[in-house]
């Protein structure tokens, strides 16, 4: 795997991972497309540029760690593991099947280099703080980056994480939010609304990021400053848009958790070119 | 032969534990420990002192804090959670279930104050459905050590175990059964006593009982073989086997709900393979209350003699 810094060819990268995310959706013909479109930059600016990882060595103790604790936006991450070099691109397109390594959501038995299996909601925070704490234990510089769905902070147990890592000042996590305000059954804001959102993360004692989710450039800088940022966890809300890159997707509830028919699957990779 | 068990209270197992978790801390740095603000309770505070870098204390979030456990194993430690087995195995199973068992994760999982016969708590805090919830997680190795010894040689043991386990400990002292020279084994039943008229399989603190049940009964001529089933997942099918096809009539007691329980597991292991009488003593349908100890277990019929009522049945059943 090569990686890069440069914008031009991690958005470039973006643009595949979103045609994948499409394609692997539209062949499996359920799935999330929603919310793995509105995380692809997320995904990408870490697996192509700040992630410590080898896709050759799974295993390297010193890894950086990644979960994605959203496990439904399964497709993102699968198109960035398979991009990277850990799985199979020519299989994406199995993607939900019967044997198929790229289970409906995120299962480690099919995937050893997963370093959980999610799709639970709510859980992936602490799994995530259990590996800093082992790294800080161990004294290694491994960091665990965790992607959250903003529906899912409803969950009580992320509060508990939150407190956790405030309290103990586990600075080698860092959370991304993917905030793209829409969950299952409608808009967040109508649901269980979360406002406001960086002050109940600051009161947990995390140090916040305010974002856009979709700008490479900013996220990078972004993980510099949460790298760079000691004695408290930090967390980047990353506003994004869900759907982002299908015009008919975009902003529509509808498709959180609905497949792009076979019109829809031209229409949209028309659109991302 | 049940004469040889001259039941000496000994620690209670939670106690046990406590004192295996140190041992282990200071034999290998690669130990950890969480709990859940009840390290006095489940006597994890002694690692917790000795160690303190290495001792997670997660506050009042049991979830949270078996996810944090899944965390630690996942990057090799060999780490350690507990609570007591009401809160960790309800609060923590969906923990349990994903972070844990699902995800191929070794961790080790300790519940303490299981069972009835933790008193004056009350329900609240008693799990009378911890060895179901914990056998219906895929893949977990269930222990229920029945005194000190068993509890400090399996925590040793389940700290090596390549899988997850799930430790079942109580409140009160237990009596002492096993010699320092007794061996344990994941997965090997214990036989106590020799005899072909009936079996009695128990675990945890009820395997006193059974032997001192097995006691009465042999003053009337009566052979009871009892086993101590300390691993309750995966069951020692060749010894329950064995004891159905020799004997013909089994009697599972146990401090837990009857019908969720080691009881149902070993009539299923009959069923296939030498289907004898069976009768079943446990915990009915229901939630016991506060108490002394030996109150609730007398009252909720935890004992010797309740158990021997039980057998009688069995046997009158056995002789048609």
């Amino acid at each position: 795997m090569k990686k890069t810094s440069d914008l031009s060819e991690l958005q470039s990268i973006a643009r595949t991972v979103r045609r994948d995310i499409i394609e692997m959706i539209g062949a499996a013909k359920s799935g999330h497309p929603g919310g793995s479109l509105s995380a692809v930059e997320i995904l990408v600016t870490l697996y192509f540029d700040v992630l410590q990882h080898d896709p050759a060595n799974p295993a390297w103790p010193q890894r950086d760690r990644f979960i994605l604790s959203k496990g439904h936006a399964a497709p993102v991450l699968y198109s960035v593991m398979a991009e990277a070099g850990y799985t199979p691109k020519d299989q994406l397109n199995t993607l939900r099947r019967i044997g198929s390594i790229y289970q409906g959501h995120p299962d480690r038995r099919f995937i050893p280099a997963l370093e959980t299996s999610t799709g639970s909601l709510g859980v992936g925070l602490s799994v995530g703080l259990g590996m800093a704490e082992a790294a800080r234990l161990d004294k290694s510089p491994s960091r665990t980056y965790v992607v959250l769905g903003d529906g899912e902070i409803q969950e009580g147990q992320i509060w508990e994480a939150a407190m956790y890592a405030g309290f103990h000042k586990v600075d080698n996590i860092c959370a991304i939010l993917d905030n793209n305000r829409i969950q299952l059954d409608g808009w967040v804001k109508d649901i269980m609304g979360l406002d406001p959102l960086p002050e109940k993360w600051a009161s947990f004692g995390w140090h916040v990021i305010v974002v856009d989710g979709h700008d490479i450039v900013a996220l990078q800088a972004a993980f510099a400053e949460a790298a760079a940022t000691k004695g408290k966890p930090t967390i980047l809300i990353a506003n994004t848009v869900k759907g982002k890159g299908v015009s008919f997707m975009e902003d529509n509830p509808k498709y959180h958790g609905v497949a792009p028919t076979k019109e829809e699957v031209e229409l949209a990779l028309k659109e991302i070119g | 032969m049940a004469a040889r068990y001259e039941l000496k209270m000994g620690a209670a197992t939670r106690e046990a534990f406590g004192k295996a978790l140190v041992e282990l801390g200071r034999t290998d740095e690669n130990v950890v420990v969480c709990d859940a603000d009840l390290s006095k309770s489940t006597f994890t505070h002694l690692f917790g002192k000795e160690f303190p870098n290495r001792f997670f204390s997660c506050g009042i979030a049991e979830a949270n804090m078996v996810s944090i456990g899944a965390g630690l194993a996942a990057s090799g430690k060999i780490a350690f959670v507990a609570s007591f087995s009401a809160f960790v195995l309800n609060k923590g199973f969906e923990q349990l279930r994903v972070n844990v068992a699902y995800s191929g994760v070794p961790l080790k999982v300790v519940g303490t104050h299981s069972g009835i016969s933790i008193g004056e708590d009350g329900p609240s805090q008693m799990s009378v459905e911890d060895l179901s919830l914990a056998c219906s997680l895929a893949g977990f190795t269930v222990l229920s050590p029945a005194d000190e010894v068993a509890m400090f040689a399996l925590v040793k043991a389940a700290a090596y175990h390549p899988g997850a386990v799930f430790i079942r400990a109580g409140r009160v002292k237990a009596p002492v059964i096993y010699g320092a020279e007794q061996e344990f084994v994941i997965g090997k039943g214990i036989q106590l006593t020799e005899g072909n008229d009936l079996t009695f399989i128990s675990t945890g603190l009820l395997v006193a009982e059974c032997l001192r049940a097995a006691e009465t009964l042999a003053a009337e001529g009566i052979a009871a073989r009892v086993i101590d089933l300390h691993t309750i997942k995966p069951l020692d099918r060749e010894l329950i086997a064995k004891a159905a096809a020799e004997t013909g009539c089994i009697v599972v007691a146990e401090e837990h709900l009857v019908d969720s329980g080691l009881g149902v597991r070993v009539a299923q292991v009959v069923g296939e393979t030498n289907p004898c009488v069976m009768e079943f003593h446990g915990v009915q349908n229901t939630y016991a209350e506060s108490g002394l100890p030996e109150e609730v277990m007398e009252k909720y019929k935890m004992t010797a003699k309740d158990i021997v009522v039980t057998a009688r049945k069995a046997l009158a059943r056995k002789k048609g």
